[in-house]
């Protein structure tokens, strides 16, 4: 199953990945035309600042999700694909998920008082906040692949301290 | 989507991807999707607190650091792009300015006064008495006037002044958008936008037109200087598009927007037409134009034009062009790195224009004969080393006729009327004949299918009897498929529109009627335009923002298109853009500039990407103001 994974020193904050989910969540899904939709579309990922560090938090579709868990009007599900997601007409908007969630990433809309989260682009190929990401600090893979290309890195690290003429042994 | 509706474009494209050329197009699409924030104009990067964004759905920052709103970033950002536009064209005016200057001086033995007629036309509409004066003396005095025109003054800037109705006079008064000098205009600019300075939208969209004004000045000088200088261009026959190169030739591209250089090495390049045949080149040498210096030798001299805008690298794709020459703007950096992969010489020349891959041989009016031979020889020089089995030249060429100035189109309706010239065209109008004038304008843009656009609109408007003018890569765009052609008026000219064109064909002795599309100059050139509406509004007693005259920059690339379109909607004309502008961010300014501005400047813009309602919109706005005069 595919998530979205994050660089995590790729990430220069430049939001574009908000901008694209809330163009993709929006009536138009066009960023001319979005900018005056009401309710105005919302975006459910976030571009926070730790300790100097651009941090993007995205759902992380949990399993088992604590989100889901204490949702007391049964309007979060999980679908086919893993994805924790919201029947908006159950949401009560009553925030029990956003206390539940550790990384805070369940958002409101103002005008129609439901809970907005992730839903990992359900209509897309590759979810729109990874699509605009232009350094590729978000990418959308198997937890084995994003693993294993972080192995790979790591090993040319090592390779290279040990093979350089002044390198280890 | 495709990236061009051109078909030389179009093979060499294909080429280019066979042989792992990156393009533009290549590039473009790294860059997508392209920054939010950016396109919408929400991103203020003028202090040391920013990058600052504004989100445009509410929901996090509303203000930048400073304060500012989405509204005050919007219109910054915009009249800061207004000021570049204008730097540019006037620039390339101040550049003719000092050229005059030392022409009048005698310090510049390559530029004598070429239209001696045209000098004393200038100094009678800027106010100098001339009676009894030496031409060189005339010349000097102009030139003064036109430097004069760039610093603060008490007065207005006067090629802004003596352009305009007095109808647009009394509203740019009224406004208080009249420029005092040229560089002054866009010096207030970057102080008004600086941190902390304007944060009214209103007041800041009104300074970006009193810059815009100054920009009409820097054109409308341009044209004219060059004009004294090189010769006002009349009707001549070309060619354009890729085939245009030759390849038992020297081939030299004159690329950028100065006639300065350019019209040297035309003066000259035949001279040393033995050279290149003696390095093998059995017909010597072949000058060909790329973008608005292009535009500027074709006027002048029939030199064929390779290529425009976005299909720029295409050129040197063709492993056909030997030298590529060129001046400033517009020049894509990437010129650089494929001119490396081929053994064309990339050649900058002037001081402010650089590209890392050229080799740079500065121009100075001093010696400009001896640069543009230089030049030349260095062109002959590559041509020894060009590679057989890198040459693809495509076929493509289409013929053309070129060469309206102002001067010539009211020659053409002199063979009419030669009392009275402006009157076959506006009986023309009064009847029907012609429902109304646009003037496409403006570049390519990669994010358009190359012409596309143009095709479709110019088809459209002239299917309705719109009389259609161009300038600059629009002009271009038309040239490439064949719209400059007597062919073009018969094949998509509605019935009234054919028989006033070929009315005045006849008259001027043409064998066919006049071109579908009168080409008009390169992109410094669309104060010609202006001229021609002012002559006719004049005429009819009423102001410009009253004439069925519309405008139109389809495929809208440059600062400078941006700064022209607002000069446009500044002389009162509907004017429409192809691409949506970064102000989408500012709901204030997107209606201050698509509506309100209506009431103040009778112009507006009309922002849309469909070119089939696009030109609905142009006909509907000419139709209105059709209406307004009681026709």
């Amino acid at each position: 199953m595919k998530e979205v994974f994050v660089h995590l020193d790729r990430c220069q904050g430049c939001r574009s990945c908000q901008l694209a989910c809330a163009v993709a969540h929006s009536q138009s899904r066009n960023l001319f035309l979005a900018v005056s939709e009401t309710p105005a579309p919302r975006y459910r990922l976030y571009i926070e600042r730790g300790d100097g560090l651009s941090v993007p938090l995205t759902c992380r579709h949990c399993d088992p999700a604590p989100c889901l868990e204490a949702c007391i009007a049964g309007a979060l599900y999980r679908d086919e694909r893993g994805a924790v997601r919201r029947r908006e007409e159950a949401c009560v908007g009553c925030w029990t998920c956003l206390m539940v969630c550790p990384y805070g990433v369940v958002g409101r809309e103002k005008e129609r008082k439901v809970a907005v989260k992730c839903d990992r682009c359900p209509d897309l190929d590759l979810p729109a906040c990874v699509t605009a990401c232009p350094t590729g600090a978000l990418v959308y893979a198997e937890a084995e692949d994003f693993g294993a290309d972080i192995r790979r890195d790591a090993a040319g690290v090592v390779g290279r301290a040990v093979m350089s003429p002044e390198g280890v042994g | 989507m495709e990236k061009s509706m051109d078909s030389a474009s179009k093979a060499m494209l294909k080429l280019a991807e066979s042989q792992d050329l990156a393009t533009i197009w290549d590039r473009y699409a790294a860059q997508t999707p392209q920054c939010g924030f950016g396109e919408l104009g929400l991103c203020c990067r003028n202090c040391l607190q920013g990058p600052c964004r504004i989100d445009p759905f509410g929901e996090g920052a509303t203000h930048g650091a400073c304060g500012a709103t989405a509204d005050t970033i919007v219109a910054r950002n915009l009249v800061r792009a207004i000021a570049a536009g204008c730097a540019a064209h006037s620039g390339h005016a101040k550049h003719l300015a000092h050229t005059l200057l030392k022409s009048a001086q005698g310090q510049a033995p390559d530029y004598p006064i070429r239209d001696e007629g045209k000098l004393k036309a200038l100094a009678a509409r800027l106010g100098l008495d001339t009676e009894g004066l030496e031409v060189a003396e005339i010349a000097r005095q102009v030139a003064e006037v036109a430097l004069a025109d760039f610093s603060e003054k008490e007065t207005p800037v006067a090629w802004a002044a003596t352009n305009v109705t007095q109808g647009r006079v009394e509203t740019f008064v009224k406004l208080d958008v009249v420029p005092t000098g040229i560089d002054a205009s866009i010096s207030e600019i970057m102080h008004r936008t600086h941190y902390g300075v304007d944060a009214d939208p209103v007041n800041l969209l009104l300074g970006g037109v009193k810059c815009a004004l100054a920009d009409f000045a820097g054109c409308a000088m341009g044209s004219d200087l060059a004009d004294v200088l090189f010769g006002t261009p009349q009707p001549v026959v070309s060619r354009a598009n890729l085939g245009v190169l030759n390849p038992e030739a020297v081939n030299i591209g004159l690329h950028g927007h100065s006639p300065i250089l350019s019209d040297l090495i035309a003066q000259v390049a035949h001279d040393l037409d033995d050279a290149a045949k003696a390095a093998g080149a059995a017909a010597g040498i072949n000058l060909v134009g790329l973008c608005c210096t292009g535009n500027e030798v074709l006027m002048r001299h029939g030199i064929p034009m390779a290529t425009h805008s976005v299909s720029q690298e295409l050129a040197i794709a063709t492993g056909a062009l030997d030298a590529m020459v060129v001046d400033y703007q517009c020049i894509m950096p990437s010129l650089g790195t494929l001119a490396e992969c081929f053994h064309t010489k990339l050649i900058t020349t002037m001081p402010i224009a650089k590209i890392p891959g050229a080799v740079h041989i500065e121009f100075h009016e001093d010696k400009a004969g001896q640069a543009a031979r230089e030049i030349i020889r260095l062109g002959i020089e590559a041509f020894k080393k060009r590679d057989p089995q890198k040459v693809h030249i495509p076929d493509q060429q289409s013929t053309l006729m070129a060469g309206f100035s102002t001067e010539a189109i009211v020659g053409a309706l002199s063979a009419v009327n030669e009392d009275d010239p402006l009157k076959p065209l506006i009986d023309a109008i009064v009847a029907g004949n012609i429902l109304g004038v646009c003037l496409f304008a403006g570049c390519n843009n990669v994010r358009i299918p190359q012409d596309e656009n143009f095709l479709i609109m110019a088809k459209a408007l002239a299917k309705e009897n719109v009389l259609l003018l161009a300038t600059g890569c629009g002009a271009g765009a038309f040239a490439r498929h064949g719209l400059l052609t007597s062919e073009a008026t018969e094949a998509y000219a509605g019935e009234g529109l054919k028989a006033t064109l070929t009315a005045i064909g006849q008259a001027v002795g043409l064998p066919g009627p006049l071109p579908l599309v009168l080409h008009m100059g390169s992109c410094v050139d669309n104060a010609r335009p202006v001229q021609v509406a002012v002559a006719v509004a004049n005429k009819l007693s009423v102001d410009l923002d009253k004439l069925p005259v519309v405008a139109s920059a389809p495929e809208a690339t440059t600062e400078k298109a941006i700064s022209i379109g607002t000069y446009a909607v500044a002389a009162g004309l509907p004017t429409h853009v192809g691409v949506i502008p970064p102000v989408m961010g500012s709901q204030l300014v997107a209606k201050v500039l698509t509506e309100d501005i209506k009431g103040l400047l009778g112009g507006y813009f009309i922002v849309d990407t469909d070119p089939v309602t696009s030109a609905e919109k142009l006909l509907s706005a000419i139709r209105e103001r059709r209406a307004g005069l009681g026709l």
